[in-house]
């Protein structure tokens, strides 16, 4: 039996139950994780790999976390950061389903609104919301809209 | 349930509808007792003259009643207790709730927590629907909305009745004109969002290049408390100064506004001119929040 050429050894072994996404915007992926709840002291078996080589995007990050099958909604959010993101969900190390992201178009709780004056800033049992235009998300309590650095402003 | 929250949830029609209501109740055209088995909660967490005076005149004229919160420090607000909990509590002892709030977005979360209608008399600086459909109103008076030329003066930034206003009237096609202080423009989203809706917005440095093209002049207060110290206060301030001077050759309709208080904005001379339509416009918030009142709980 041969030994595998060390040098095109696997960055990241396959898992056999769980959710892998691919095809992160390179650099996204602590930001994927943050949106997707997971921090340190989560208990997901996590591999992250950033900067990955790709033939279709140059560069990109993906993550796999071990005995969780990621939920449409969650997935969603992901959209915000990494639009071409790819979501297999695996079992027994087959992908049994393959999906794309699709940003929602009411994003609950999900984005802090930057308006200090914004109600949803305040002790209010209410979530920021906003809706998803073309042109920025936009508050639908105060009307700020975000146009650009969505990243700093997910909650 | 009907609320009356921003401007922005209206259509012209619904304008126009609440526009000609108000006419009805302006020419006495209304049974006096309407509203007499009802119940109007006055929640003013900001100051207000005008607005909280004006609406409770407009319950009293339809025979209905108000109470009210005049303070944050009278209210359990400064218990800690939130907006939320608040109008979930008066909600239970009112027919609608008035709702004046120093943040951005109050009367919307209002509505949700709400079992009775919200009526938005201002948030931050974001909505005041009741004084755009008054300014509205005292426009239409003496000429149609249609295609007019409006120009916006003072503090475009902060200022909320002049962003309500100009989100109505781009639904008019009136051609907009904004002459604002350095600093105090009108913010980009609402430039953006105005233009969006086909509205021509003209930026016109000096109200004197602006004033012959104008058939309506919105005049807003410059926030003190928006500069750093008194003297360029009353420098910006000067510069935005209305006097008779400034009022030769304009056109003969003319009409001066103001959503008042004023400080300083317009010389009192000008008050003695036919342009000078502030105070008909203050009178008109009564009839216009009859028509709300009665709308939202007829």
């Amino acid at each position: 039996m041969s030994r595998k050429d060390p040098s095109r050894g696997l960055l990241v072994s396959p898992i056999k139950n769980g959710t892998v996404i691919d095809h992160i915007t390179a650099g996204e992926a602590l930001n994927v994780l943050r949106i997707l709840g997971i921090t340190g002291s989560t208990r997901e078996c996590l591999s992250i790999a950033t900067n990955v080589e790709s033939k279709r995007m140059g560069k990109k990050d993906i993550v796999k976390i071990e005995n969780r099958e990621l939920r449409t909604e969650e997935v969603d959010r992901i959209a915000l950061l990494a639009p071409h993101a790819k979501i297999n969900i695996i079992r027994d190390y087959k992908v049994v389903e393959k999906k794309g992201v699709e940003i929602p178009e009411i994003l609950r709780g999900v984005v802090r609104c930057p308006n200090p004056g914004c109600i949803t800033n305040t002790n209010e049992p209410v979530a920021s919301t906003f809706e998803v235009l073309d042109k920025g998300l936009h508050c639908l309590y105060c009307d700020w809209l975000i146009k650009d650095d969505i990243a700093n402003h997910i909650i | 349930m009907y609320h009356i929250i921003s401007i922005r949830d209206f259509e012209r029609s619904d304008l126009d509808y609440l526009l000609d209501r108000a006419q009805e109740f302006d020419t006495g055209n209304y049974r006096p007792g309407m509203l007499d088995d009802k119940l109007v909660a006055l929640l003013f967490f900001e100051p207000s003259t005008r607005t909280r005076m004006s609406f409770a005149t407009a319950m009293a004229r339809l025979g209905g009643k108000s109470i009210s919160v005049d303070s944050v420090e009278a209210s359990s607000i400064v218990k800690g207790e939130t907006l939320a909990d608040t109008i979930r509590v008066i909600s239970s002892y009112v027919d609608a709730i008035v709702l004046r709030h120093p943040k951005e977005g109050a009367a919307r979360l209002a509505s949700e927590f709400a079992t009775v209608p919200i009526i938005n008399a201002g948030d931050g600086a974001g909505q005041h629907p009741s004084q755009t459909l008054l300014d509205l109103y005292t426009i239409r008076q003496s000429m149609p909305v249609d295609g007019i030329d409006v120009g916006l003066l003072g503090d475009l930034r902060y200022g909320r009745t002049a962003h309500s206003l100009a989100l109505a009237l781009s639904l008019y096609g009136v051609t907009l004109h904004t002459i604002a202080p350095g600093g105090l423009e009108m913010p980009a989203n609402i430039a953006l969002e105005l233009r969006e809706r086909g509205m021509e917005v003209v930026e016109h440095p000096n109200v004197e290049e602006a004033i012959r093209e104008l058939d309506v002049l919105y005049v807003t207060r410059i926030q003190r408390e928006r500069f750093p110290d008194s003297a360029s206060y009353y420098n910006v301030a000067s510069s935005y100064r209305i006097t008779t001077d400034l009022l030769d050759g304009v056109k003969e309709r003319l009409m001066i506004l103001h959503p008042l208080p004023r400080a300083g904005e317009i010389d009192p001379a000008v008050d003695r001119t036919p342009y000078a339509r502030y105070f008909e416009q203050a009178r008109n918030g009564v009839p216009v929040r009859m028509a709300l009142l009665h709308e939202v709980m007829r």
